[in-house]
């Protein structure tokens, strides 16, 4: 699929000899250094990616790596040193003043850290700026930017003054004016920066809520790993102006690409970045109808080293057997079938679901059954898995990473028909 | 002693008067002459009418004035100001003042105004106003007041236009200051929306700047007041008219009086004109609503919105 915004070898160099830098950076040199020795401040070096339609793109990095410079150059607000910006097919670095303006009235809209609202208008009327700024009528404008402020849930605040909402209200606001010219592309600069913790997890849970209606293709910036782990479907980690790496949450978490990331990581919450599928290894598991089904649980189990069994009942979670149980009905009572001894009540979970809400069903000590949307058994995690997937520890013996990768990869096929 | 000027002497006196008497005056005057024509027309108009207004009706409206700006105080002030002033006696001559004020801070306003927004949107431009703008607020304005007489003659008119040099550079200084002081991050978000340059300017910067603007209207009053008493000596009448005579005559009495009217005049117009760029502070509605809340026509801006949106 072709890309929403396309962004090739993007450099911003602030100075009056571009040239000189870049030699400097051909050269590997580092940004302080080409700032000692030319007096060019190195803003974005080399920056391409791809975003698609629907995507959020977050990009993460501290104060000074480039990353506001990044997000302003996506609109045209700075203009890139050399690099192509592709909405569609417009470069939004090379086209013209007009061209630019009208991708912005139509394509591209912007929210800002610190919300940026113009203080003499109303929150309807500034709401309605870009609609405005088009030139659409007046009932026309405030049908919807009521719609807008209906999203976010601030329509009876229309007719207040931006001064007399709270942080969280102002920047919601501000995302209701975004939405309202009804862009394909949202720039998100640090919206959420300027809020207090509480306000921010609400605000981001929101975004993302609204997200799943209005698939906007959205390129947020923060210097919140957590944030960036939230809400990014694709991440980039940014330093001195460049991208030091991007990829998946679970990738970046799971592989941090050098010292720098690795050392952002180390204190990310892993249980809200991993899911259950990415623990999950492919089940084992006996036919509850089967023959013999008894004797081949408690040989699988002692072939695996369980302690306890799935038993399925075409396709469907029937139960759960431990060795212990099995071994004293079977080979001492000789009770064979399987439906006297299993638990029916087992710890299910869906395979999106974040280890950090795993800790309960863990705790029991059963494995704990995957299940996909109809039910069927995709995987199974033991629970020493959901643990040194947490403590991050990768070289702990129940879960070498070849067998997690496979164990993933049959979960997804398990959700083919 | 020996001194440059034994070696040179610059005869500057001798060329500017060759420059103004031999070429100015001769191949400008008629020009000079059709500047006037505007300044005359709406002079004619606010006189006319200031003298045809009753003395008690002029009170009244300026009172309810002073109560919707500035409040309750300022309006007693006012009233006890001008029945003070008509009963020393100088109600005429407070009334052509009054005219000749208003004229000056008008076509200071419409050439400010425009020249203070030019200049905050172009480094180049305030790089040549500014220079322009210190000389015009060192120089002394009696070396203005030859030129001008010789170009424009003697009377009120002449008198104003000394007044709008002398009043010109704060409102455009306060323009420019008020229109480049707006959050950098505003102008972004306007831009970031596709305003086109004048779209920013009329949305964005100048409701945002008018607050630093009505300081910079009252600034350019108070110092239009200041010159009523110097308009005066090329005949511009009214109470500088007043206070110029008394100076002649030894009538200190006269002058005096002539004195306190400019100064309660001053008082009753700063109060109001300040109070109307506070105004803006709290409340931040659209300028047509503020000029309507400022004679009391609109409903309150809240009221009127909801109204609209019914």
């Amino acid at each position: 699929m072709k890309p929403k915004l396309r962004v090739e070898n993007v450099y911003k160099i602030f100075g009056d000899n571009p040239e000189q830098a870049l030699e400097g950076l051909k050269e590997g040199k580092s940004k302080i250094e080409i700032f000692e020795a030319t007096g060019q401040t190195v803003g974005v070096q080399d920056v391409s990616f791809d975003v698609g339609e629907g995507e959020i793109f977050v990009v993460m990095g501290l104060s000074g790596s480039g990353k506001s410079t990044l997000v302003r150059t996506l609109n045209g607000l700075i203009a890139p040193t050399y690099g192509k910006i592709l909405i569609d097919d417009d470069d939004v670095a090379s086209c013209s003043a007009d061209r630019l303006r009208k991708v912005r009235r139509e394509k591209i809209t912007m929210v800002f850290q610190h919300f940026a609202l113009f203080p003499h208008k109303t929150v309807a009327d500034n709401v309605a700026y870009g609609l405005k700024i088009k030139g659409e009528g007046a009932a026309e404008r405030r049908k919807k930017a009521l719609a807008a402020l209906e999203q976010v849930g601030l329509a009876a605040y229309a007719d207040s003054f931006p001064s007399e909402l709270s942080g969280g209200m102002q920047q919601r606001v501000g995302l209701a004016r975004g939405l309202a010219t009804d862009p394909q592309i949202l720039l998100m600069d640090e919206p959420f920066g300027a809020l207090d913790p509480l306000i921010r997890r609400e605000m981001q849970e929101e975004l993302l809520h609204l997200q799943k209606k209005l698939k906007k293709t959205i390129i947020f910036i923060t210097h919140d790993l957590n944030e960036a782990l939230l809400l990014g479907d694709k991440i980039a980690i940014m330093k001195d102006g460049e991208f030091v790496q991007v990829g998946t949450a679970q990738e970046i978490v799971d592989n941090p690409a050098d010292e720098y990331v690795a050392a952002f990581v180390a204190d990310i919450d892993r249980g809200r970045v991993f899911d259950a599928a990415h623990v999950a290894e492919r089940p084992i598991t006996v036919e509850l109808g089967e023959k013999g089904a008894a004797e081949k649980a408690l040989e699988l189990m002692e072939e695996h080293n369980r302690n306890a069994l799935y038993v399925v009942d075409k396709d469907r979670i029937a139960g759960l057997v431990t060795y212990q149980e099995l071994a004293v009905a079977a080979r001492e009572e000789g009770r064979t079938d399987l439906s006297e001894v299993m638990v029916t009540e087992v710890p299910t979970v869906e395979r999106e679901t974040p280890l950090n809400e795993l800790y309960g069903a863990a705790s029991a000590g059963y494995p704990i059954a995957v299940a996909d949307k109809r039910g069927r058994l995709a995987g199974v995690i033991e629970a020493q898995a959901v643990f040194s997937q947490l403590s991050g520890d990768e070289n702990d013996e129940t879960a070498v990473p070849a067998e997690d990768a496979e164990a993933r990869q049959s979960a997804s096929e398990g959700d083919r028909p | 002693m020996i001194s440059p000027a034994d070696l040179v002497q610059i005869p500057l006196d001798d060329w500017v008067n060759s420059f103004v008497r031999d070429f100015l005056v001769p191949n400008f005057r008629p020009f000079f002459r059709s500047l006037q024509v505007p300044v005359t027309v709406v002079l004619g108009w606010l006189d006319a009418f200031f003298h045809w207004l009753p003395m008690l009706v002029f009170t009244a409206i300026l009172t309810v004035i002073a109560d919707r700006t500035a409040g309750r105080g300022v309006a007693i002030f006012t009233l006890i100001a001008l029945v003070f002033i008509d009963m020393i006696g100088l109600w005429a001559e407070t009334m052509t003042t009054l005219s000749m004020i208003i004229t000056s801070v008008f076509f200071c306003a419409v050439i400010g105004i425009p020249i203070g927004i030019w200049a905050a949107r172009s480094d180049r431009v305030l790089l040549v106003v500014r220079p322009i703008l210190d000389i015009m607020q060192t120089i002394p304005s009696f070396v203005y007041l030859v030129p001008i007489v010789m170009l424009f003659g003697v009377g009120m008119v002449p008198g104003i236009i000394a007044t709008i040099i002398f009043a010109l550079p704060p409102i455009i200084r306060l323009t420019n200051l008020g229109i480049r002081n707006v959050r950098a991050d505003l102008i972004e978000a306007a831009e970031a929306f596709g305003s086109t340059r004048s779209q920013m300017l009329w949305e964005v910067q100048f409701p945002l700047a008018l607050r630093t603007i009505m300081a910079g209207l009252n600034q350019t009053l108070m110092l239009a007041l200041s010159m009523v008493v110097i308009a005066a000596l090329i005949g511009a009448g009214g109470l500088g008219l007043t206070v110029y005579t008394g100076l002649g005559r030894l009538n200190v009495g006269a002058a005096t009086a002539g004195g306190i009217g400019i100064v309660l005049l001053a008082i009753i117009l700063d109060r109001i004109t300040q109070s109307l760029g506070e105004k803006k502070a709290v409340q931040t509605p659209s300028l047509w609503q503020t000029l309507r809340s400022m004679f009391g026509l609109g409903k309150p801006v809240k009221e009127e919105q909801a109204g609209k949106a019914a």
